[in-house]
């Protein structure tokens, strides 16, 4: 079977606009979560990481487009333009395009917004972005909640090992909208202050927006030095509640067991655990129970929802971004947020950068609809 | 308090669908969660969202929430206290 | 494995008020509009699942045709199935974002429901089939303009032959303003229709 690869990534966000300076503000502590007053996009102050829009504008501009484009389209054109004119490939027919996101261009359905509401439509979005580029193939839009990131990941994986593509472009976005702030408020889960994941006192999540790219690849030979190879994934259901994460973790507990089976890995080789970390109580407390349950307590785990909100369809992708220059730099990254340990399980929360020789990471997410997801990464230069 | 009992039972099934059970089928010590009728935790946000619009009361804390939901008799006694709409 | 080997073992087609399993007609009415139709149809295949009635109609319409489909081979079992389920349509979730959007316009009257806003994400669908049937397998929601057989058939074949899956219920299912269609077909190492994209396209267009 053919190994693949994560190369060329890229990360627009509000703590900066390619992966390098995330990465670096990472390291810093610095978070893009604010206070937010807008009552267009909810009736009281909330606190979400939301990318400036005069910075987004400027950025854009740039690219010199022609045509009206919504807030989510330019994101993930932006983050797109990089990675495809760096890694210099070539857009035929053997090229894939995934787009992984929730909601897309939701702000559309808002009778206030100014584009028409045909734009909210998935495959739309897709065709804005094939177009663009001049992409040959036919875009794949995934929409499965939480886990799409990595999903979309596993996705272009299994289409390169079959012979549908050689290489594939993925985009994770979602953006901060008055739909999804006021349905996650629907649920209680909206934090009333910075999320603060697995901590005591952790009161929900921050939404927040990023696009996030990547080149997944099945040559070695077009790898960026952060480049990881993907060595195993599975998503498992819980088959328990549609919005409420299993009590005993068993779709994540099987996803990550099924998806070390794949790697050949097990507990002892994972260096570094890129958990998913809402902060909400039942999902970092689902997620420390799944993790002891396969003896994953004592290796060092952290959630970046702390430096950029819970970022839906992207945040597997983005946060696996993260991992990859977390492994290249050997460092792990601070859990943003987190003072105490608030869950029952043991959990190795990282609280200060740390410098470590760094080889396999463990990337997970769960999401509504009980969906769980896993992916074993490792480092290829070491 | 009894046609305000009537009027919970009615808005329960409409609201959260429980398309086979009639009005009747519901004494008003039946438990609504676990058990009784089975109504999850979705059910119990749907419920926190319908004190809110038809009797002006917000609960912050979902935890209240289980305590008021015990029974059509807790829920229609806690609404006669705390209405203000 | 090969994936050359592989069969679509049975399929199911629920649109135009009527219900499909491979060509036979298992019922139909035509007068209603679709909310009278699928409680209908629910009943008629002895459906008994009163969280139906919760759900939106994207996921009535997903869970009844897979209903129909996995009921033989999940009921009996002692052992959960690993069957993956790769859904696709061109809607999304649509018709009920929709129906959340409506409910936060007036800021007078600003109620956004969590049981209406549950369903604003495709992939419930698939929370409720897996709940159900008890697979703790793999789910994936694709969205694409158009029904995409290329892509389904490469994504079913590549996770059965991977062992990911023991089967695949793929397909599509939409539920738009006015429109509503599901399609759906398990693909195993049994059955007697070859699983290739020429095959699915010609189940997908019989109607």
């Amino acid at each position: 079977m053919n190994k693949t690869y994560l190369s060329y990534n890229n990360i627009v966000s509000s703590i900066g606009f390619d992966s390098p300076t995330v990465v670096k503000n990472i390291h810093e502590g610095l978070s893009g979560i604010t206070l937010i007053e807008d009552e267009n996009l909810f009736p009281n102050p909330f606190y979400a990481s939301v990318i400036d829009s005069d910075y987004l504008e400027k950025a854009f501009e740039k690219l010199h487009p022609n045509g009206d484009y919504t807030r989510l389209e330019k994101m993930m054109i932006l983050s797109l333009d990089k990675i495809i004119k760096a890694s210099g490939v070539e857009l035929t027919d053997r090229v894939g395009l995934i787009l992984s996101t929730t909601k897309g261009n939701i702000d559309t359905l808002d009778p206030r917004s100014p584009m028409p509401t045909e734009r909210a439509y998935l495959g739309t979005l897709g065709h804005i972005v094939k177009n663009y580029f001049g992409f040959t193939t036919e875009p794949i839009v995934l929409s499965n909640a939480c886990v799409s990131g990595i999903l979309a990941i596993s996705i272009a994986k299994r289409f390169i090992c079959q012979g549908t593509f050689d290489q594939v472009f993925i985009v994770g976005g979602d953006i901060v909208s008055n739909f999804i702030l006021s349905g996650f408020n629907s649920f209680q889960a909206m934090s009333s202050q910075p999320c603060k994941p697995y901590c005591k006192q952790r009161s929900g999540i921050n939404i927040g927006e990023v696009a996030a790219s990547v080149l997944v690849n099945k040559d070695q030979n077009n790898l960026v030095p952060e480049a990881v190879e993907v060595l195993g994934e599975a998503s498992c259901n819980d088959a328990n509640h549609i919005s409420g994460p299993s009590r005993t973790g068993e779709g994540l507990y099987r996803s990550i067991l099924s998806a070390f089976k794949e790697a050949n890995v097990g507990p002892q080789d994972i260096d570094y655990i890129s958990a998913h970390g809402t902060a909400t109580n039942f999902n970092d407390e689902m997620e420390s129970i799944a993790l002891n349950r396969l003896g994953l307590g004592t290796v060092p785990l952290n959630s970046l929802k702390g430096y950029f909100g819970h970022t839906l369809g992207a945040s597997g992708l983005l946060e696996t971004i993260v991992g990859m220059h977390s492994l290249y730099h050997n460092t792990l990254y601070t859990s943003k947020g987190f003072t105490e340990l608030g869950v029952s399980q043991p959990l190795n929360i990282i609280t200060a950068p740390t410098v470590k020789n760094l080889n396999y990471f463990l990337k997970t997410a769960s999401g509504f609809g009980g969906c769980n997801t896993a992916a074993v990464f490792k480092k290829v230069q070491s | 308090m009894s046609d305000l009992k009537q009027e919970l039972k009615e808005k329960i099934i409409t609201q959260l669908n429980l398309e086979d059970i009639a009005i009747d089928e519901i004494a008003d010590n039946d438990s609504l969660f676990g058990d009784g009728l089975g109504l999850d935790s979705i059910d119990a946000l749907e419920l926190i969202v319908m004190l809110d619009k038809d009797y002006g009361i917000k609960l912050t804390d979902p935890k209240e929430g289980k305590k008021i939901f015990e029974s059509i008799e807790v829920m229609a006694n806690y609404i006669a206290q705390h209405r203000t709409k | 494995m090969k994936a050359q080997d592989l069969k679509i073992k049975e399929y199911c087609r629920i649109s135009n008020n009527r219900v499909l399993l491979n060509a036979q007609l298992l019922f139909e009415d035509l007068g209603g509009d679709f909310t009278t139709f699928i409680k209908m149809a629910y009943k008629k295949m002895d459906t008994n699942y009163p969280k139906f009635f919760k759900m939106d109609d994207l996921s009535k319409l997903g869970f009844l045709a897979s209903d129909i489909l996995l009921k033989p081979i999940t009921q009996d079992s002692e052992k959960p199935k690993n069957i993956a389920l790769v859904f696709s349509n061109s809607a999304s979730s649509l018709k009920t974002d929709r129906k959340h959007q409506e409910s936060i316009v007036d800021k007078e009257n600003y109620f956004p429901s969590p049981a209406v806003f549950v369903y604003t994400l495709p992939n419930i669908c698939l929370g409720e089939i897996s709940i159900k049937h008890r697979l703790y397998s793999e789910n994936s929601f694709f969205i694409f303009n158009h029904f995409n057989a290329g892509y389904l058939h490469d994504y079913a074949s590549s996770l059965i032959k991977t062992e990911k899956a023991d089967e695949v219920l793929c397909g599509w299912i939409n539920c738009d303003v006015e429109d509503y269609e599901a399609f759906l077909y398990l693909v195993s190492t049994e059955g007697s229709i070859a699983h290739n994209k020429e095959e699915i396209i010609k189940l997908y267009t019989t109607k």
